[in-house]
């Protein structure tokens, strides 16, 4: 019951979402991410957007960990 | 997505040996436990386990939530729904897949369908409110646990309902809270060293809610994601702390957890709830750890309309260690029922019906250790 996936919006209307998750639609509720758009990620939970996935972030801190993970090897 | 990068067998083998490096350096047993079934699927299936050194041990806490649910609340919704029958009125009761095999003395939800009750496993809380929406002339409960991560879509549906009176959509509320359950498992005498928080739950409460456990009892602790790099980057960020004698609270899960967490949901499941003493299955009353509805939304608990004792039960069949499993003292490897007498088919305890409890997770992967 608790697993949370990341997945696209692909449509909204009101506050219920269509996402995709790899291939596969649902619909999921965004009441609690605010200005989620069509295209964002975000994380989906029992039928619910949880948050926004932020892919930028994302990359930054696997390089930011590269990083430090290569001057420790130093 | 790019974030494929997740997967990177090459990340996850430099992270290794950056685990390998601080073990060495603090060269002394170290234990970390996570609370979150889906970080323990993730250890699991990756093999991680096995993969770590010898002196670096990963234990697994009360990370599932049906686990935990008391089974009296089990036997209680079944009593309202026989209840609700011999006065005249037919419940649609609804509830998550897991929840609804969970074995107690006096049976299952299943076994409550099989006597021709209608019983219905649900996706999401927002498919029951559905469902109530289209048969308005019968009552619909959603038998409601979960943590902060399924609270907040609760609390989501339930501000609707309330807003626009739907009166035949109910819930039976056994939520509860994680970082409680931590702080009683410490008090009980569970030692580790550091600790993986949960993403998802702490992507509601932010690591902002997790704070307090750093300060007030000394333990490192790591807000962490799902991917096996995830998590192997939430244990090297543990170790690191460790071997500098640091006690502090880092964010690994940076490009979905706040600080703040998700402030919109906290306030939602806020307005609706009061924080009160809570029992959970195999691990006793833990204080201020439910959630119960305010006073003045009481008309959506199912129990305001129906009083019920059910019987007093025992907690687990005899020779299940599920409640040393929940509080990370044992492996389900340790429980002599463990893939003899009890599988997922023929579960004994709660920890081997829900995909989120340790021993079906460990069933499920042959256990690889
Ligand atoms: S293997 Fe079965 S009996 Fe043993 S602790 Fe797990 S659920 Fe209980």
């Amino acid at each position: 019951m608790c697993l949370a996936m990341p997945a696209k919006v692909v449509e909204i209307k009101d506050n219920v979402a269509i996402v995709d998750f790899g291939g596969i639609r649902r619909e999921a509720r965004i009441d609690f991410v605010k200005d989620v758009k069509v295209g964002d990620y975000v994380i989906v939970h029992t039928g619910f957007a949880i948050e926004k996935l932020d892919e930028k972030t994302a990359l930054e801190s696997l390089k930011a960990w590269e990083e430090v993970m290569k001057a420790m090897e130093e | 997505m790019e974030l494929s990068i997740f997967h990177d067998r090459e990340l996850a083998q430099k992270i290794l040996q950056g685990i390998r490096r601080e073990a060495k350096k603090i060269g002394r047993e170290v234990k970390l436990m996570h609370v979150c079934g889906t970080h323990e699927d993730t250890v699991t299936r990756s093999g991680i386990r096995s993969l770590l050194p010898e002196n670096v041990k990963v234990m697994s806490g009360p990370g599932c939530p049906v686990c935990i649910t008391p089974a009296e609340d089990i036997a209680a919704m079944m009593e309202i729904m026989r209840k609700a029958r011999e006065e005249g009125e037919e419940i649609i009761l609804t509830t998550f897949g897991d929840m609804y095999k969970i074995p107690t003395a006096v049976g299952s939800f299943a076994d409550l369908k099989s006597e021709g009750f209608d019983v219905r496993i649900v996706y999401s809380i927002y498919d029951s409110y559905k469902i109530a929406l289209k048969e308005k002339d019968k009552l619909v409960v959603h038998f409601s646990p979960g943590f902060e991560t399924t609270t907040a879509p609760a609390a989501g549906i339930l501000r609707e309902a309330i807003e626009k009176e739907i009166e035949n959509f109910k819930i039976y509320s056994v939520h509860r809270l994680t970082p409680p359950a931590v702080e009683a498992l410490i008090k009980q005498g569970t030692v580790f060293d550091g600790l993986i928080d949960p993403g998802h739950v702490s992507t509601i409460i932010g690591v902002k809610g997790w704070e307090y456990i750093t300060k007030e009892y000394g333990v490192p602790q790591v807000v962490a994601g799902f991917e096996p790099v995830d998590f192997l980057m939430g244990v090297f960020m543990l170790l690191r702390m460790i071997r500098k004698g640091e006690v502090k609270i880092e964010n690994q899960y940076t490009r979905v957890v706040k600080y703040e967490g998700n402030v919109e949901a906290q306030k939602a499941i806020e307005s609706l709830f009061d924080i009160v003493d809570a029992k959970w299955r195999a691990l006793g009353v833990i204080p201020k750890s439910g959630l119960e509805l305010k006073e003045e939304y009481k008309d959506y608990e199912i129990r305001t309309f129906y009083k019920v004792k059910p019987p007093e039960l025992p907690e687990l069949e005899k020779g299940c260690i599920c409640g040393a499993v929940l509080r990370g003292l044992a492996l389900p490897t340790q429980c002599p029922l463990f893939g003899k007498k009890c599988t997922p088919r023929n579960p004994v305890g709660p920890c081997m019906v829900s995909y989120e409890g340790t021993c079906q997770i460990f069933y499920k992967y042959g256990a690889l250790f």
